[in-house]
This record gives C-alpha cells, structure tokens and sequence, in this order.
C-alpha cells in the first residue's frame, strides 16, 4: 500500500512521541497538510501550533531544544528552506540545535500552485550549511525508518519529502523487495553494474530503479544508487560506485543548479572525471501542471532516464 | 448616484470563480469567496487603472498579499479587459499562465505573491517610490487575517508609518479562519484593531461584504495626514454559499457536481455582496 511520506513520518513521530514525552511537534498552520492532527488531537502536551511564522518557529523549535526538548518543526518545505533559512542556519545548525526541520511537499509536489510553493533550491542551501544533516527519503518505508533514526540522532536535521503517495520501493511489499537499514549518511546501492552509474535522491530513487530494470533488459548493465544523505555525502559509495562504470547520470527533483548533481559532479571531478548526465529541473520558471506533468516535461522519468543513460554511453563510444 | 450594479458584478465573479476551481480541481475555495466584495469594491469602484494599458505609469497599485485567494481576482481582471475571459478556464493547467497564485506574467498583476507576509512591505514600496517619484497613484494591499502572524508584515507596518505613508491602504479580510481553525485559537490576533493603532496607522472597521459601504469609506480617507490607513474588513469565509461559510475545510476544496449546482443556486437566491 503507497502512502504519502509525510503520512509514514506522522504516524512514525506519533509513534515515537508517545513514548518519549520530550519529542515535541511544531507547526505553522501546517498541522493538515503534514497529517499531523492526530498527533494534535492525541498528544496535545507536545503539540505547539505557532500560526503562520516560520521563523518564529524555528526559532522557538532552537529554545525548546536548548530546553532539553526535541523539537521536530513540519510544514512546506519551500517556507522552511527559504523563509526561515537564516533561523536553521544560525539558530539550529551553527548553534548545534537537536533540531529536526521537517520539509513536506518539497520540490515541484506543489504543482501548479507555482514558484513560491516549489522548493527546487533547498539542496543547494541546506548542503551549504555546516554542520545540518540533509535527507530526501525515497518512499514511505525508508520514511518510517528514517524518523526512528531521527528520534534518536543528536543534532540538526533538514529532510525534504514530497506530497503525493508514492509506490513503495523498499520493504516486503516495495518494488524491490529490498529492505535495508536506514542509516544516515550510508548510501543504499539498489542494483550492481558496470556501464552506468545512476544516483538518484528523495522520490526519483524509484524512476532511477526502473530506469535500471529497462537498461538491464535492453543489455545494459547499471548500477542504481539510492543518495538520500545528501549531507554528509557518501563519497566513498559514490567514488566506487562511478569508478566501476563508464558514466555517471544524476537524477532529482531540485534546480540542476547546486543539487545532488551538482554534488555528485564535483566529487568527482576532483578524484575520477566521468561523463556526467544532470536531469534536473532547468534553472528557470517552472512549466504550470501539476507534479506528474512537471516531471514528464523536464524527462524525470524512468523512459528518459534509460535513454539518457544509453545516449551517453553511445557518445562515449 | 452610483449606477453600477455592484452586488450583480460580485455574483458573477463568484459564480466564475466556483466553475473556475470547479474545472480546474483545485482551488482555495473560501477565500476566494471571502475577499470577492473588498476586490470588487477596490477594482470596479476605487482603483484607477487602464485595462488596455496595464503598465500605465500612474495606475494605482494593488497587491493580493494572500495570493492563495487569486481565484477571484483572475476572474475581475478578466472581466476587465486585461486579458480574455476564455483562458479563466486554463486555470492550473498544463502549461497555462493563470496558476495557484498570482504572477506578473498575467497582465494587471504587479508583483508575484503566494508566500503569506510579503504584500504588505512590497505595497510599502509602491507607495514609498509614489512619494518619491512624485506620482498621485495610490497603492492598496489585502492580508488575510492568518497570514498577520507572519513578522514581515509587521516589519512593513512600522516602516508604513515611518515614512508617513497616507497614499497607502491595507485591507485585512478578517474572516476569522485560516487552515487549522480559528485565528483565534491558532495564534491570538485580537485586540488587533489596538495593535495596528499602536503601529502608527489610521484603523477603520468595516463590513467586508458591503461594496457601496467600502468604496465610500476609502473615498473618504485623507490623503494628507501622514497615516497609512487600515480597513479590518469584517468577512465571512466562503460568503454566499451555505455549506461552505464559516467551514474551515472549505480552505481549499472542489465542490462536486451537486455541491457546484447547489453554490450557484445560493448565490442566485441571495445576492451577496451586501
Ligand atoms: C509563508 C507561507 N506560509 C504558509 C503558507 C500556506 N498557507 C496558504 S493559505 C494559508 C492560510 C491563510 O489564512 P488567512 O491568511 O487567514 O487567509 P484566508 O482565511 O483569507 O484564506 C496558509 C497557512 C503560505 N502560503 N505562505
Ligand atoms: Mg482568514
């Protein structure tokens, strides 16, 4: 059964509040939209609903922590990346805050409500800052693990999910009949090659998987890499990964302007240049429709991703 | 002697409007509906705009700071000539320019809105660079009354008094609901009326749904006495349909096909906009 991730993080955050009473919820007139009115409804001690205020949020999710509380912040991930950028900057992540910041509805899951519900920069910044540990799970699953992990790791967080359901890739019932453990900042390698290396982030780990099965019945051999710590990033699955291919194709829902690309690009350029693929959102105003529309246009799909692949492996020769 | 029929213009747009979202599948329905009267009020009896000229230098300005409510405000715009009626119906659809919330590639729009708390400093400006320019146009903004909790529009409150900004109007549709419930139990607004008098600004309240009564009041504000000038416009969320006033799930939402065909016999029966 697909569920949305921001369900499998509330029910998981719920689960988890319910027997540690210093694990408190913020939100900013976001409670509906995260799925969090049970949590409301049930644990109203460790609820503080702030209003419309991200950086008061924030801000105040930084007090509480200091308090001794873990503070996890959920709403758009568009508003908690920009509007409060400065707060998660200063206030949690130079200030070494035990605080979660939990994005939902991130990249392009706002659709046609536009630009200032997209959040296509957040990896760009939140990578950028030092010391905040960033996180796009992949599916519903790794969702519930990943808050467990979360519940118990010290210090700041950013996680960016999407909005719609997606189809479940890991666990006995996912796609992939995969079931690793979730551990921050350890890359997951889905699918062993030896012609292209394909790293994908947050909900396009499951295009870049069957962009893989569609390269492996055409002949080709891919390695698919599931990056969803992109801070701090697994260099050394990374390096491996790409040394035992030809090229390198990225895969994310994020501006092709300083994303899990942009990342992955530089890394290796330093230590083991290959072609490179970016597919990405274009540096520019995004098509009006809604995310599955969006993700056909820019070719976040897994057709594309195959045909990619295959294209740069041809130029190679 | 006013010979527009204002209550008629206002039932049309939200008949529009409810088959905008209808067609479209999304929509932030209450609102929309909420903030028709003080839009109609502000473009069809106050602002001074040309329609087939919508960079005219001494338009007046507006700004829908709670941009989520675009769906009536496409629907005037449209209905004025700034671009045709038919492309309503592209709302939110693949590759149209009428999205969620309002964009300056739509002509008669100043400024892109949609995140909460940015109308007001932007409007700030507007009516700053009037003063500095030498222009007579005024500037306008409507805020929702959650959106308030939102810093920045404090921040544009203190510098719209600081610089004595009495070509400036902001409207507060003051429906008394934001997503979560009622502003009141969300985050606290009122004494609101004290708080903006203790900003500097000249406070009005208002009937939200009176047309006539809102183009009169802000005909009558003084231009001269150095005090940006408040309306906390007093609104029902999702006037002019049964079901959906004062129902804070009608936020956002689509109506059905029996839900769409008893709104509009609603709005038929009872002209709102009064
Ligand atoms: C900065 C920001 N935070 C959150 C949102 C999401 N959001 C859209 S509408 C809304 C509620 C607005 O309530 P209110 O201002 O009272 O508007 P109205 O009742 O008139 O619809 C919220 C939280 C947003 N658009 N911008
Ligand atoms: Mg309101």
């Amino acid at each position: 059964m697909s569920i949305p991730c921001r369900q499998a993080f509330s029910q998981e955050v719920l689960a988890q509040a319910k027997n540690d009473k210093n694990v408190v919820v913020l939100c900013t007139d976001s409670r509906g939209s995260v799925m969090l009115g049970d949590f409301a409804a049930e644990l109203p001690e460790q609820f503080i609903e702030v209003g419309i205020a991200e950086q008061n949020c924030v801000g105040m999710a930084a007090g509480l922590a200091n308090a001794g509380l873990k503070p996890f912040v959920a709403g758009p991930a568009c508003f908690y990346s920009m509007r409060s950028a400065e707060q998660v900057k200063v206030d949690v992540a130079y200030s070494n805050s035990n605080v979660k910041v939990i994005g939902i509805s991130g990249g392009v899951s706002y659709g046609a409500l536009g630009t200032s519900h997209h959040s296509l920069q957040d990896i760009a910044t939140m990578t950028a800052v030092p010391g905040l540990t960033v996180i796009l799970p992949a599916d519903a699953w790794q969702t519930k693990q990943m808050t467990a992990a979360l519940t118990v790791h010290e210090g700041p967080v950013y996680v960016r999910m999407g909005r719609g359901a997606v189809p479940d890739l890991y666990g006995p019932e996912g796609e992939s009949k995969l079931a690793p453990d979730f551990k921050i900042g350890e890359a997951i390698e889905l699918m062993q090659g030896s012609d292209v290396a394909i790293f994908a982030c947050g909900e396009t780990v499951w295009h870049a998987w069957h962009a893989g099965k569609k390269l492996a019945a055409a002949g080709i051999s891919a390695s698919v890499v599931d990056l969803h710590t992109l801070m701090p990033l697994d260099e050394e699955t990374i390096l491996r990964v790409a040394a035992g291919c030809k090229a390198v194709v990225t895969v994310e829902e994020h501006s092709v302007n300083g994303g899990m690309g942009s990342l992955v690009a530089s890394l290796l350029s330093e230590h083991n240049p290959k072609m490179i693929k970016k597919i990405a959102l274009p540096n520019e105003n995004i098509v009006t429709g809604s995310s599955p529309e969006v993700f056909r246009h820019y070719g976040i799909t897994a057709d594309n991703i195959a045909e990619q692949a295959e294209l740069l492996l041809k130029k190679l020769g | 002697m006013s010979t527009t029929n204002y209550r008629r213009i206002a039932t049309e747009r939200r008949k529009e409007l409810l088959n905008m979202i209808y067609e479209a599948k999304t929509g932030h329905t209450g609102g929309a509906l909420s903030s028709t009267d003080i839009l109609v009020a502000l473009h069809y009896g106050i602002m001074n705009i040309k329609p087939s000229e919508p960079k005219w230098a001494d338009r007046d300005r507006f700004v829908l700071s709670k941009g989520h409510s675009v769906e009536g405000y496409l629907c005037i715009l449209a209905d004025l000539g700034f671009f045709p009626k038919a492309e309503l119906m592209t709302f939110s659809k693949y590759g149209s320019r009428l999205i969620g919330h309002p964009t300056n590639k739509v002509p008669g729009i100043e400024i892109c809105s949609g995140a909460l708390g940015h109308g007001l400093p932007a409007a700030v400006g507007m009516a700053l660079g009037a003063k500095k320019s030498g222009r007579a146009y005024k500037t306008y903004v409507l805020m929702g009354d959650g959106e308030l909790a939102e810093g920045s529009v404090w921040e544009g409150a203190m510098a719209a008094a600081n610089y004595e900004l009495d070509n400036l109007t902001a409207i507060i549709d003051r429906n008394g609901l934001q997503i979560s419930g009622s502003t009141e139990d969300v985050m606290k607004l009122e004494q609101l009326k004290a708080k903006w008098e203790a900003f500097g600004w000249q406070v009005f309240e208002a009937d939200g749904h009176d047309i006539e009564g809102l183009i009169s009041l802000m005909k009558s504000f003084p231009q001269t006495n150095g005090k940006p000038h408040m309306i906390i416009a007093n609104t029902t969320k999702g006037k002019g349909v049964s079901f959906m006033e004062n129902v804070a799930k009608w936020h956002h939402g689509v109506p059905s096909d029996e839900q769409l065909a008893q709104a509009l016999a609603d709005l038929d029966k009872t002209e709102v906009g009064k």
